[in-house]
């Protein structure tokens, strides 16, 4: 488990760095996660077992995403302190975003959903499957 | 001597404030699950203003609040790294699908920004709302940066991004059920795509599947946000 996020921890800061020292627009921990999927595939590649995952990072993982909505209670709370903000063009910000966020939804949602004979995958293993 | 409480719990409010939000955490989840995981009892929406409450009720302050409860955002950081896991789990589902994603990808942030855009302005929206509104659906980190790059208020598009996060949480998964959208791949992408963290811990409350599309989607589009804002800004003629 410290491992574990010892491990989440080194690929964030690395990513922040070489984010910050190459100026990219992408965030650290973006890079952070496409370094992890990296190194998960040459490890699986050197087990020769496909798709394998180290029991405790597996474990720091799902905790992090069962309760990945607790991460954002602070943020959330902070939307309070810049409600002045509102003032004048509350409802058109408002309208915006739940328009916008509605139809960008639908649209890719529907745009992935389209499937052709080339493009047919494996159908989605359940997770057990996997672990 | 002893101290007074008062004073005592001031000492202590990073505690205070931390078992406030796990407290307040940990009842809206029993909620969710005593409503029925009703879409409007969403526990990040309910926690969030569990703790508004309790922070209006003993007239504390808000930033005072973030940042004792700083630890708890660090978290984000490694929960994001940690989406490689799922994501290479089910490396083979998403790679198949690469085209139509892709596709998706794109469409939907053009879309997503040009909607925006183009309704407030209907509404009188102005210039510095447009810009601030703009990178709304990138993750945080990045919709601020994209902000004050372009000559947005960060602080606004901090609060429209969070906002955006719940909007796609609380109604994205009953609008695509009304769309008839079953795949869980195509649904997380979606909500992921438009809703970023928030969408994304959503996604996950349906499926492991969803959950990693979503997170995939946010990641990307954390990426494309950052590189079509000034571009379609330009293109309206709301940067030089």
């Amino acid at each position: 488990m410290p491992q574990a996020f010892l491990l989440l921890v080194s690929l964030q800061l690395a990513g922040d760095v070489a984010s910050r020292l190459a100026g990219l627009p992408v965030p650290g921990m973006v890079i952070g996660l496409a370094l992890l999927f990296a190194i998960l595939c040459l490890r699986a590649r050197r087990l020769g077992r496909e798709r394998a995952v180290p029991a405790g990072l597996a474990a720091v993982a799902g905790g992090l995403h069962a309760t990945l909505g607790l991460l954002f209670v602070p943020a959330g709370v902070g939307i309070l302190a810049h409600l002045p903000l509102f003032a004048h063009e509350g409802p058109a910000i408002l309208a915006a975003v739940v328009a916008s966020t509605l139809a960008a939804i639908a649209v890719t949602a529907a745009i992935a959903a389209r499937r052709r004979a080339r493009t047919r995958g494996p159908a989605m293993l359940p997770a057990e499957a996997r672990r | 001597m002893s101290e007074s409480l008062g004073a005592v719990l001031s000492g202590h409010a990073t505690l205070l404030f931390l078992a406030l939000t796990l407290g307040a955490w940990a009842l809206a989840v029993a909620l969710w699950q005593a409503g029925g995981r009703h879409a409007l009892l969403n526990p990040t929406l309910v926690a969030i203003a569990l703790v508004a409450a309790a922070l209006a009720a003993t007239g504390s302050d808000v930033a005072r609040y973030q940042a004792e409860t700083s630890v708890i955002h660090l978290l984000l950081g490694p929960a994001v790294v940690a989406l490689a896991v799922p994501l290479f789990r089910h490396a083979p589902a998403v790679a198949a699908r690469a085209v139509p994603l892709a596709v998706a990808l794109v469409v939907g942030a053009v879309l997503n920004c040009v909607v925006a855009l183009g309704v407030l302005a209907a509404l009188g929206g102005t210039a510095a709302t447009l810009v601030s509104l703009a990178p709304k659906s990138a993750t945080a980190a990045v919709s601020m940066a994209v902000s004050a790059e372009t000559g947005g208020i960060a602080a606004l598009t901090a609060v429209v991004t969070i906002l955006a996060g719940i909007v796609g949480a609380v109604a994205g998964p009953a609008l695509l059920d009304r769309l008839g959208i079953a795949d869980p791949l195509a649904r997380g992408f979606g909500i992921g795509l438009a809703s970023h963290g928030i969408g994304t811990a959503r996604a996950f409350q349906e499926s492991e599947a969803a959950g990693t599309a979503s997170g995939l989607a946010m990641g990307l589009n954390a990426v494309l946000t950052a590189l079509i804002v000034p571009v379609v800004l330009r293109l309206l003629g709301l940067l030089p």
